[in-house]
């Protein structure tokens, strides 16, 4: 007889452990849910934690206006199917009453910062969980699965509390909010070989398709609601498919024949580029670009 | 065999942890394409003609700055025989803050030291908490073995000293390898050293694919601290009430007769669930939901022990205390104690001892406890809370404590004395607790 775990099993032990731990020590969490790859498993960990209950967290996303109509429609659909409740904030909110100015490169993903803090102020989430991986990025493997953050939404490296054994300390202050990561130590791979193994529905924006897609920097951008290609950039219809989903006008496709979750693991273990890498220009502004971000209280 | 091992660096400043580490990533095919051209950039704008791979791992932008490792970083690699979580603890400031976070998660620590200076005041000082932590093994790197020609000498030197330190700490022989290795140049990490013909063990990598990982403890007696209860309330489940929890140690099956704590109140489990369906039987590490005969008041807090081998439930212990905080520690101080799920308030009535790991004895009755430093206290609780002792369980065994008035972690405290250099006469708060096995062979991995 064995009762030994495998890696997945342990990993899904671990967030299932960290879901409940929130739910007995928080009054308003929430789960940042985009209907992408990691929030959609987020979600699934959240179900499977709270079983046969419903999950006792609403749900929040912060729309940028430049998501891909396939993912908005399956968000739709997953929170109908679960009965679960959405908030919305959508950006272009924010840029009509002026509270926030478009940035002059058309990119919304460092716009979403501030309806995010605002969301959370207003609806006094004190608890948010998010599908960051310690894998993803330099600034990352040093994230805590609590992650203190200020009443100004703010990540402070300094002010991180050593994370013992599986004891976490998610006191805050009033106004403080404690940004919560299940994922912490999944890898890329880890969450496509669980996907597979829990036959968990994406978007079907991950597996390939024909898109018609533009070449800047050197990523595959398709055009959308955020523009198209400019002069000298030609649009061409290629079989590509997105690793990452995030707004659409700095999240690159990936030139892919991955037309199945089997594909796309054979892919992922073979790939050269990290996710982040190969697709979000985002991440490629410096050497430091997450960290800043996360300072100033992104997800 | 365990496919997952979890395991902690550490190191003194200068020894090279980053660029093992960056080592191990880059040789087992573990570093991505753009990353790797992010460092071989990064080097030739500092004028290197090697690409520095410590710039793998140091991730906050002081630490680039000054070139070194502030923050415990988290690092994911695997190869085709088993997956690896990384805990690289930097070995300078917060030193005992650093490695006692890495460690109290890992099942083997790999030590560095430079091959130069030999085994020095950090090396024992870590080596002291890795075993206080109760980490099964110990790996020690004598790197840059390149900068002494390859001297199988001065690798035997440092070898013999530092296992005679490590089996005062209590580690068997077996349970400690030293491995002569180069970071910088490759010798002995991944592929084995055409260098160090006098050197017959495994590289480091290989070390690590094939050491035996200390399984849960499986064969201790259950335990079960309750996080949440499950009632749905609805038409399908109107009477559903679960108790959701991660097993701390051994197993479950329906049918077990239990005790809940601290009330003492007892019941039998009728149905292991899980959102994947009923369970036959379940073990440490899983996370279950207990369904009981009796409609008895349990919250979270609790424990669920097996009926017959409880903890003691006490409101006064003896704790070894890692002081982690700026703020010193007086005797007196009010604080929160987060055992297991449950958080209570707490009193400091005693400070027994300062723990000097240089010479692995004990300074009595200091008047604080400082940043960094390792103490026996006594410890008053304003409600009894089940406890095992450390060495007996890692993890019912072990508590936080936090400061009341800011929420910030305190200290690691660990029930007990379990290094045994500390027990000089003070008995241990728990003797109820079954006889407890050896702390470096039974102790419970992290989760």
């Amino acid at each position: 007889m064995t009762l030994a775990l495998d890696t997945l099993g342990r990993l899904e032990s671990e967030a299932i452990h960290i879901f409940r731990e929130v739910a007995g020590e928080f009054d308003r969490p929430v789960i940042l849910f985009s209907g992408g790859k990691d929030s959609t498993l987020l979600l699934h960990l959240a179900i499977k934690a709270f079983y046969p209950a419903p999950v006792p967290f609403p749900l929040l996303h912060v729309d940028t206006g430049h998501n891909f109509d396939e993912v908005i429609e399956f968000r739709d659909r997953v929170v109908a199917q679960h009965g679960l409740r959405l908030e919305v904030a959508k950006v272009q909110d924010w840029i009509d009453d002026g509270r926030l100015e478009e940035r002059p490169d058309g990119t919304r993903n460092p716009l979403q910062t501030v309806p995010l803090l605002d969301s959370i102020t207003q609806h006094k989430f004190d608890a948010v969980f998010g599908g960051g991986r310690r894998d993803e990025e330099r600034a990352r493997a040093k994230e805590r699965i609590f992650s203190l953050r200020t009443a100004f939404g703010q990540w402070d490296p300094k002010r991180q509390r050593p994370e013992l054994w599986n004891l976490y300390n998610g006191r805050h202050r009033a106004g403080e909010h404690v940004r919560v990561f299940p994922l912490s130590n999944w890898t890329e791979l880890d969450v496509w070989n669980y996907i597979e193994r829990e036959g968990i529905e994406l978007p079907d924006i991950y597996y390939s398709h024909q898109r018609d897609v533009f070449l800047r920097d050197g990523m595959w951008l398709a055009e959308g609601p955020w523009g198209t290609a400019r002069e000298g950039e030609t649009l061409l219809r290629k079989t590509v498919r997105y690793r990452t989903v995030g707004d659409g006008s700095c999240t690159g496709a990936v030139e892919s024949d991955a037309a199945d979750i089997h594909a796309v693991i054979a892919e992922v273990a073979a790939s050269r580029l990290t996710e982040r890498g190969a697709t979000r220009a985002d991440d490629r502004l410096s050497e430091a670009a997450m960290e800043d971000r996360k300072r100033e209280g992104y997800f | 065999m365990s496919d997952l091992l979890r395991l902690a660096t550490a190191g003194s400043v200068d020894d090279g942890k980053s660029t093992l580490v960056g080592r191990l990533l880059y040789d087992t095919k573990s570093v991505l394409a753009d990353t790797l051209d992010a460092v071989h950039r990064a080097s030739a704008d500092r004028g290197l003609a090697t690409p520095d791979l410590s710039l793998l791992v140091d991730g906050l932008r002081s630490e680039r700055e000054q070139g070194i490792t502030i923050d415990v970083a988290y690092r994911y690699f695997a190869t085709p025989k088993r997956s690896f979580v990384l805990a690289d603890t930097p070995g300078h400031v917060q030193y005992t803050r650093n490695t006692v976070t890495g460690a109290s998660t890992a099942q083997l620590a790999v030590l560095l030291v430079d091959a130069r200076k030999g085994v020095i005041e950090q090396t024992r000082r870590h080596a002291a908490v890795l075993a206080l932590l109760g980490v099964p093994r110990l790996v020690l790197a004598v790197n840059k073995i390149d900068l002494v020609d390859y001297d199988e000498v001065t690798f035997s030197r440092i070898a013999k000293e530092f296992t005679a330190h490590a089996t005062a700490l209590g580690y068997t022989e077996d349970a400690v390898v030293e491995i002569p290795v180069s970071a910088l140049a490759g010798d002995n990490v991944v592929e084995k050293s055409a260098n160090t013909p006098w050197y017959s063990g495994p590289t480091l990598l290989e070390h690590l694919e094939n050491v035996p990982v200390e399984p849960d403890p499986h064969d201790a007696p259950f335990r079960f601290p309750v996080q949440y209860v499950i009632r749905p309330r609805t038409a399908e489940h109107l009477d559903y009430r679960g108790y959701a929890g991660l097993i701390a140690a051994g197993t479950v099956k329906p049918g077990d007769e239990i005790v809940v704590l601290p009330s003492g109140r007892r019941s039998t489990v009728t149905k292991i669930d899980t959102a994947d369906g009923e369970l036959t039987e379940a073990a440490a590490g899983q996370s279950v939901t207990l369904l009981l005969a009796d409609d008895i008041d349990i919250s979270r807090g609790d424990l669920i022990s097996v009926a017959g081998n409880e903890p003691t439930v006490t409101d006064e212990l003896d704790a070894t205390l890692c002081w982690l905080a700026e703020k010193p520690l007086r005797p007196g101080a009010r604080v929160l104690v987060k055992h297991g799920t449950r958080t209570v308030q707490a009193m400091v009535t005693d400070l027994r001892d300062r723990f000097d790991e240089q010479n692995l004895s004990s300074v009595d009755s200091p008047g604080s406890l400082e940043l960094n430093e390792i103490g026996r206290v006594a410890l008053r609780l304003a409600e009894p809370v089940p406890l095992d002792d450390y060495s007996f369980s890692r993890r019912t065994g072990s508590f936080l404590v936090i400061d009341a008035s800011d929420g910030s972690t305190l200290a690691a405290g660990l029930v007990g004395a379990p290094l045994p250099l500390l027990e000089d006469g003070v008995e241990s708060c728990t003797g109820g607790s079954a006889a407890a096995p050896d702390t470096h062979a039974l102790v419970s991995p992290g989760p």
